[in-house]
């Protein structure tokens, strides 16, 4: 943020009327009513129905493809063979063939009649065990660093050191609107696409890239989308086989939406995280030294490297990672990538090293502030004592395992996390009608985070108008081009492209009725539905008066981000306490309360931020407690691709949620940051740390089921630390 | 009325036919006697077994009070039929085996999911879809509620939801916060909008005790 004013400056909080205020969706009413059509929901006339083959196995060489039969049924319109004899299939789920038929039934029996021999080929699924992995040579180190001297720091006499193993198994996106998209060419070139996803603008490169048609031919929809998560950016290869079956199948339009088990399977998963970790600080709880060597998979292709130590950067450490090849379905971005994992592992470390110490983890995690992050600290020392206060953390918290003395144990734990999340790309075309109308159009997407509510929000706001006076057209490409939807940079980039247009489409009306009012343009300001004379409000004219004199030539102009001004920036953070009980006896877990302190610059909707925070607390007691991807150690099969046995947090399941944004001062200057990763970081930590502090013990992986609790209160070699 | 098992995710126990048992026999002989409850496939009990299928078969869908000429195989679902067929798209095929909600319409006024029901098991019952609920684009209270309290994000199990919480709230005017967590067991939501859902029963309950229709 500049120091020196800029007109497109975000409005000071005095004088705000939209912005920071609890304000509902503005396409709510479309989605609880159902009228709001997704991907899944486009039936165009003539809709053929598009089924994958899929290898049932985890590993093999096709031997033959055998797609005759399958052709021979009525109905059938286009198979297309995607990977030929002789490939090698590295996961469950990798597409084989692809049919079209005029009914899902059909295609459905067409799928059956395809014939396919394979060679099995050996399968590795065990991410967990390093040692195995590395017998199975399907191991690389991607990372072997030191800093400082840490042999000498851990043998430092004054040192208190604490040991122990941490992870996480993987876990899907399972969005619940299948990835997936509907095609139709139509005369010469076009190519119409549906498809969920979080990249609009950016899609018809890539489908032109790969089908050899010219990208302006393409045009690509997505009003509505039923998560994403991260996983749903690219063209994905059934992308391309929908459309080339619509072509095969003279341009009748096909769809093609996974099932749930492939959904599952292929469509996107977290890597996991597993890591051996040592850290020590002095008696008084200065952090001095990590070592950790960590491991996880994301697939065939390994997985990114975890940052770790997570935001605290301990003067002394050694930190190593290997990625494991496993035959699994991939890795797709899952919320803030590779920062939950990092976090379990840090604060998990961490807070058993200030349980050794016979230190409040708060208190600790304030003591090494000066470890973190310059530019983050003053957000963490705002809100550590404002999550302390409302999770009521003096009256509930007590040393490790000192909790009540019956079988249902309490207990707290905290973690903090960050994300960069600086507002992406966008342009926007603003436009003023003459009859006082006002539209946004680009080429972004909502998700499900309020996009729409936004944009519309910003342009109002810059116009001194209502928020039902401004129209806002997204999910088409043939608006102006808006960066993919991920890392949480939508929010910014959107917002402050529609602040530049709107506040330049704002000047471009006012240097039009600025001679009627007789003052010049910039003496003019846009204020509760009227355009008037500053200081003179009794020279004005409403917004449909002005707009009026426009004629026959409305207002438009192109919004851009980045621009003059900077409207956005990077680094939030934010802090997470769960309060737990645990039934020793059981092994049940129950969620008392959580709270989520959580800082994204200037917020825009204070009723969507919360809902984002309140989703990812959501989504973290979900795989802190239930969650995870069970595949077979011999077939490399997926055991429970479905949703009764892939255990999503049902409303029972969620407790008290208590959700602080922080705002005013020292938050809003900042421009508007992204919300959607950094609040889904913590929860795994923060509530595996509770359940140390209720039961006294470290379970030492996530998902926390019964049986893990059980087996940490019976001894320590089920994990349980000494 | 006394509200009982928050989900019907099973017909009822006069028409036993599971959609795994009808996807398996397709084609082979039912007896009529387990099924002349509702007259669901118009087997009187001293005919002998009705074949249905494997091809089409004609029958007609009582549909937001509308009559449906259908021409289906037998093993389409409710849910397909709904949303192939007919382009009501409301109700979402999610897990698309009676596990998720998404696909939650009212038979008979108690909400069942339309992906583990067969359509021509829906026979003569009376049909409900979100789109039935608001015929003149209006919302309901509890749509309402929803956009009031901001329970959806991505919207997608939002149609399920809004089903299974106007069932709710139509049974038991005055649900508690356990009450709602038990009627919404049978839903599942990936975003994360449990917190506003659970504010929004009660917003839409207290809009029913001041007279509104569900």
């Amino acid at each position: 943020m500049g120091t020196t004013p800029c007109k497109y400056d975000w409005p000071e909080a005095s004088k705000r009327k939209l912005i920071g205020k609890r304000i509902s969706r503005v396409d709510g009413p479309a989605k609880a009513s159902g009228r709001a059509r997704y991907t899944y929901d486009i039936n165009p006339p003539g809709l053929l129905y598009g089924k994958i083959v899929r290898s049932p196995y985890a590993h093999v060489r096709i031997s033959s493809i055998d797609t005759s039969e399958a052709e021979k049924l009525p109905g059938v319109k286009a198979v297309r063979v995607i990977q030929k004899t002789g490939t090698e299939i590295q996961w469950e789920g990798d597409e084989i063939v692809g049919i079209a038929a005029v009914s899902e039934e059909i295609a459905e029996d067409a799928a059956r009649k395809v014939k396919i021999e394979y060679a099995h080929l050996p399968v590795f699924v065990a991410d967990a065990d390093l040692a195995a992995a590395e017998q199975a040579q399907r191991t690389k180190v991607t990372k072997d660093d030191q800093q400082g001297d840490v042999e000498k720091a851990f043998q430092d006499p004054d040192a208190v050191i604490s040991e122990g193993f941490y992870g996480q198994p993987v876990i899907c996106h399972c969005c619940l609107e299948a990835h997936g998209q509907v095609t139709q060419f139509s005369d010469g070139p076009s190519l119409k696409i549906w498809q969920s996803t979080q990249g609009v603008s950016v899609n018809p490169g890539q489908y032109a890239e790969v089908l050899k048609i010219p990208a302006a031919s393409i045009d690509l929809v997505c009003e509505y989308m039923g998560g994403g998560f991260g996983s749903k950016f690219q063209v994905d290869r059934w992308g391309i086989e929908c459309a080339r079956l619509s072509h095969d199948a003279a341009g009748e339009p096909v769809k093609i939406m996974l099932e749930r088990a492939a959904e599952l399977q292929v469509a996107g998963i977290r890597p996991s995280l597993y890591g051996k970790i040592r850290v020590a600080a002095s008696k008084d709880g200065t952090l001095t030294a990590w070592q950790s060597e960590s491991w996880g998979t994301g697939g065939v292709g390994g997985a990114g490297v975890p940052p770790l130590p997570y935001v605290f950067n301990i003067p002394n450490q050694k930190v190593k990672y290997t990625a494991v090849s496993t035959n699994t379905g991939g890795a797709r971005a899952w919320r803030a990538p590779n920062h939950p994992q990092s976090a379990v592992l840090t604060m998990g470390a961490l807070d058993d090293l200030a349980a050794k110490l016979n230190m409040d983890p708060i208190d600790f995690l304030t003591k090494n502030m000066d470890l973190a992050p310059e530019s983050l600290r003053k957000y963490y020392l705002d809100e550590l004592p404002i999550a302390r206060r409302l999770a009521e953390w003096d009256k509930y918290w007590h040393p490790r395992g000192q909790g009540a003395s019956g079988p249902v144990k309490r207990g707290l734990g905290v973690s903090l996390h960050t994300w960069g999340g600086r507002g992406h790309n966008s342009t926007c075309n603003v436009t003023i009608h003459s009859d006082g109308s006002v539209e946004v159009a680009l080429g972004s997407q909502d998700l499900g985070v309020g996009t729409r509510t936004v944009i519309g929000i910003v342009a109002a706001e810059s116009l001194g108008l209502p928020l039902e006076a401004v129209t806002v057209k997204l999910g088409d490409s043939r608006y102006p081009y808006s960066g993919a939807s991920g890392g949480s940079t939508t929010v910014g980039g959107v917002s402050s492209s529609t602040r530049r247009g709107s506040v330049d489409a704002r000047e471009a009306l006012f240097a039009v009725v600025a001679p009627g009012l007789g003052v010049p343009p910039d003496q003019l300001e846009a204020v509760d539905g009227h355009v008037r004379v500053k200081g003179d409000p009794a020279k004005s004219l409403t917004w449909k008066q002005a707009c009026a004199k426009l004629g026959t030539k409305p207002v438009q102009v192109m919004g851009k981000n980045p621009g003059d001004c900077n409207l956005t920036s990077s680094g939030v953070g934010g802090v997470q306490i769960a309060d737990v009980s645990v039934d020793t006896e059981t092994g049940i877990v129950k969620m008392n309360r959580m709270v989520a302190v959580q800082d994204c610059g200037l917020v825009i909707d204070l009723k969507t931020a919360e809902s984002q925070v309140f989703g990812a607390m959501v989504m973290g007691i979900t795989y802190a407690l239930f969650e995870e991807r069970v595949v077979d150690a011999q077939t490399g099969k997926a055991l429970n691709a479905n949703m009764e046995a892939y255990k999503l947090a049902g409303i029972g399941d969620i407790p008290d949620l208590v959700v602080h944004m922080m705002t005013g001062p020292g938050y809003d200057e900042r421009g508007p940051v992204g919300l959607a990763e950094p609040p889904t970081v913590s929860p795994g930590a923060a509530i595996s740390n509770a359940v140390a502090n209720a039961i006294g013990v470290r379970v030492s992986t996530i998902p926390i089921t019964p049986d893990k609790v059980l087996a940490a209160l019976a001894g320590p070699e089920k994990g349980a630390m000494a | 009325m006394k509200r009982k098992k928050p989900k019907q995710t099973e017909p009822r126990a006069e028409t036993v036919v599971s959609r795994r048992d009808f996807l398996r026999g397709a084609g082979v002989a039912v007896s009529g006697s387990i099924l002349t409850g509702e007259g669901l496939l118009h087997a009187a009990a001293d005919t002998p077994a009705k074949v249905l299928g494997p091809g089409e078969t004609k029958f007609v869908l009582r549909i937001n009070g509308k009559p449906h000429r259908m021409n289906l195989e037998p093993r389409v679902t409710l849910l397909d039929a709904l949303r192939d067929r007919l382009d009501m798209t409301g109700a979402k095929r999610v897990c698309d085996r009676g596990t998720c909600g998404a696909c939650t319409v009212m038979v008979d006024g108690k909400t069942v999911y339309a992906c583990s029901m067969l359509a021509i098991e829906a026979e003569g019952r009376d049909i409900t879809t979100i789109e039935g609920l608001t015929p003149e684009g209006k919302l309901t209270p509890v749509m309402q509620a929803f956009v009031d309290n901001d329970a959806q994000q991505c919207g997608f199990c939002t149609p399920g939801f809004v089903m299974a919480m106007t069932a709710l709230v139509k049974h038991n005017p005055n649900p508690t916060p356990a009450e709602v967590d038990l009627a919404l067991s049978g839903n599942l939501c990936r975003c994360g909008t449990y917190h506003g859902q659970k504010a929004a029963a009660l917003q839409a309950a207290k809009s029913m005790k001041r007279g509104a229709e569900a």
